[in-house]
């Protein structure tokens, strides 16, 4: 599903340049729930706006399903990012004037779905993440964990081969945070495949694969037993 | 681009801030209220001053005889002399494209002494001798009976067309003018007619206060033999007096042994020329008025372009969201074009509305407290309503240009890091 080879990425700060992601590789197979650790500052944010083509690679390459991510402009990098991609952030960036509903629709939109299937699909992933009775709210009247739901539909409405989640549970406590997880986890066995940046140990655990980054470079990678998160919650 | 959604969201992110949306529109407004006030106004003066000029025909020269300035074949300076009827046929042959050439001579005038009787009642009026052409250079109304005709000309008929001053000073309400006589400096004539002339000038009472009477009669009562006093003389529709007179100067002064260069011998009004002059004014006005009222307006699209851009750093984040989730550059940039034209047009059309509005309250005070010199139904024509649609298209997309192309400038990424 995702192949890397020997990627570089660096950052210009001034006269210095900051080198970041020194020589990755790394695949993901479909249907895997990945983990990238590491501290901040290691460059697991980096990878993900790689992967997520919001940020370019400097060298190496990057094949997303088969297709080769290189020289996109940004109108075909919005074309891909609706396709291929997922986004799940952790400040759960929904729009904030648009209903939970309007939000999930959003990238059905972009895709011309018309209206009237974007709702009953919008409604569909509602119901999937539980949230179905709250449709017609803003994101300022649902909870933090609600909302991270409603932002997970929202990924999950377009389809996408591979989710994408930078610190989904980093603006949540625990509780709520195993709620999330769970949730992924469902969203993983149905067969999606699914990339998750963390640094809480715990929801590491809670993956299949944990990818260790430290200063660019990928110092562990190892499958792992999954613990499920519907224990916990 | 009728698409609900975008409509919906366009109106959504105008009227999230009513107060600033109502600021920014008012620059435009304000702008297109004063370029059609200002178009208005200056239509306004151009109907009044061209209602001066009432109904003459404006390609028209008048001509008439000064002393030479130079001698020539013998004959000395400062020698006076008369137009003669060879003269008006001369320029009938040589010159082409005129349209009328009437040769004229004029009795009394302005503050001139008493010159018609009729039994008890005396005045004093312009008496011209006319050839029937003159009322297509002149045009009056004949209210009674006819105008002269070429068989008073050939038969020098003793016959006369009166105003309707003259009328009012000279005969009592109510009484049958035609048939009756008046006696011109000792000459009587009979009256077939009587004229009105159109003209809000400030001689409106003076031009109806003449006699028309036929040319040769007017020669052969008053001895003038064929001497012609002036002469009015008018161009075809395709070509301009201005540029035929150079020409009848040539023949006349041919036919009157005056010096080829001497300029000062025949005097003329060129009423083209004049008109021109007037009409040169009006295009400048109109220059003025789109000057002024685009700058004014400029202002007022800068200010949209300025909270364009404000909007846009306020949603930088939002629209760093839209392209992670995929919604291409160009909608963004599309999205915000339309918001910048939809304001633009809406308090546009309200300044054209508003302007339409002044200019009916300025007519319908004109209407109710009579015509004011000079100035006479200010209106814009649906040309310069177009007109000014159109400048609200172009401004509105050069205003939303820049703060659209600042928006998607940004990258994704660094617009989602935004907190």
């Amino acid at each position: 599903m995702i192949e890397i080879k020997n990627l570089h990425k660096s950052y210009k700060m001034g006269s210095n340049s900051l080198h970041v992601l020194k020589g990755i590789n790394f695949s993901v197979e479909e249907g895997e729930l990945v983990a990238i650790m590491g501290s901040s500052g290691s460059g697991k944010s980096t990878l993900l706006n790689i992967l997520g083509m919001l940020d370019v690679l400097d060298e190496g390459s990057y094949t997303l399903d088969g297709v080769p991510i290189k020289n996109l402009n940004e109108t075909k990098a919005a074309q891909y990012r609706n396709k291929f991609l997922g986004f799940v952030f952790q400040s759960f960036n929904l729009i904030n004037y648009k209903s939970a509903m309007e939000n999930v629709a959003l990238p059905l939109y972009y895709q011309k779905v018309g209206r009237k299937e974007r709702q009953e699909k919008a409604l569909k992933y509602l119901e999937q993440v539980g949230l179905r009775e709250w449709a017609d709210h803003l994101p300022s009247e649902l909870s933090g964990g609600q909302k991270q739901r409603v932002a997970i539909a929202r990924a999950m409405a377009a389809e996408p081969k591979v989710l994408l989640a930078d610190e989904p549970t980093g603006a949540l406590d625990s509780t709520t945070s195993y709620e999330v997880m769970d949730l992924i986890q469902k969203i993983n066995d149905a067969g999606n495949t699914i990339l998750i940046v963390t640094h809480e140990p715990d929801i590491a655990d809670m993956c299949k694969r944990i990818v260790h980054l430290k200063d660019g470079v990928i110092v562990e990678d190892k499958k792992i037993t999954q613990i499920r998160a519907s224990q916990y919650v | 681009m009728f698409n609900k959604d975008r409509w919906r969201e366009i109106l959504e992110v105008l009227t999230s801030n009513w107060f600033r949306t109502l600021l920014t529109a008012f620059g435009v407004f304000w702008g297109i209220l004063i370029l059609i006030v200002l178009l208005a106004a200056g239509k306004g003066l151009e109907n009044g001053i061209r209602s001066n000029f009432g109904d003459i025909a404006t390609n028209t020269m008048f001509m008439w005889t000064q002393s030479t300035s130079m001698a020539y074949k013998g004959l000395p300076k400062g020698r006076r002399f008369y137009f003669k009827l060879e003269d008006v046929e001369a320029i009938k042959q040589n010159v082409p494209n005129l349209r009328f050439v009437s040769p004229r001579n004029q009795l009394g005038g302005f503050n001139g002494v008493n010159n018609v009787v009729r039994g008890i009642k005396t005045g004093a009026f312009n008496v011209y001798g006319d050839y029937p052409d003159i009322i297509n250079q002149d045009p009056m109304g004949i209210t009674s009976g006819r105008f002269i005709n070429e068989l008073d000309i050939g038969e020098k008929r003793k016959v006369a067309v009166i105003g309707e001053g003259v009328k009012a000073s000279l005969y009592d309400v109510g009484e049958e003018v035609i048939g009756t006589y008046l006696k011109i400096q000792g000459v009587n004539f009979m009256v077939i007619g009587t004229y009105k002339k159109n003209s809000n000038d400030g001689n409106a009472e003076e031009i109806q206060k003449e006699i028309f009477i036929p040319f040769t009669s007017f020669s052969q009562a008053f001895n003038q033999g064929n001497n012609v006093g002036w002469m009015a003389i008018t161009a075809n529709d395709n070509s301009s007096i201005t540029q035929l007179k150079e020409q009848i100067f040539a023949v006349v002064r041919e036919n009157q042994k005056i010096h080829p260069q001497d300029v000062r011998a025949v005097g003329h009004f060129d009423l083209f020329e004049e008109f021109n002059k007037v009409l040169g004014l009006f295009m400048a006005m109109r220059y003025i008025a789109y000057f002024v009222g685009i700058l004014v307006l400029l202002s007022g699209v800068i200010g949209v372009s300025n909270i364009m851009l404000i909007v846009v750093k306020e949603r930088t984040k939002e629209i760093g969201i839209r392209r992670a989730l995929g919604e291409n550059p160009w909608s963004i940039k599309l999205q915000i074009i339309m918001e910048s034209i939809f304001l633009t047009m809406i308090s546009g059309m309200a300044g054209i509305s508003f302007g339409a509005l002044v200019i009916y309250l300025i007519n319908y005070f004109l209407e109710t407290n009579g015509p004011v010199e000079m100035f006479l139904n200010p209106s814009v024509s649906l040309g310069v309503v177009i007109t000014a649609l159109n400048i609200l298209v172009v401004s509105g997309l050069l205003a939303g240009f820049i703060p659209a192309q600042s928006a998607i400038k940004v990258k994704p990424i660094e617009a989602l890091r935004m907190e």
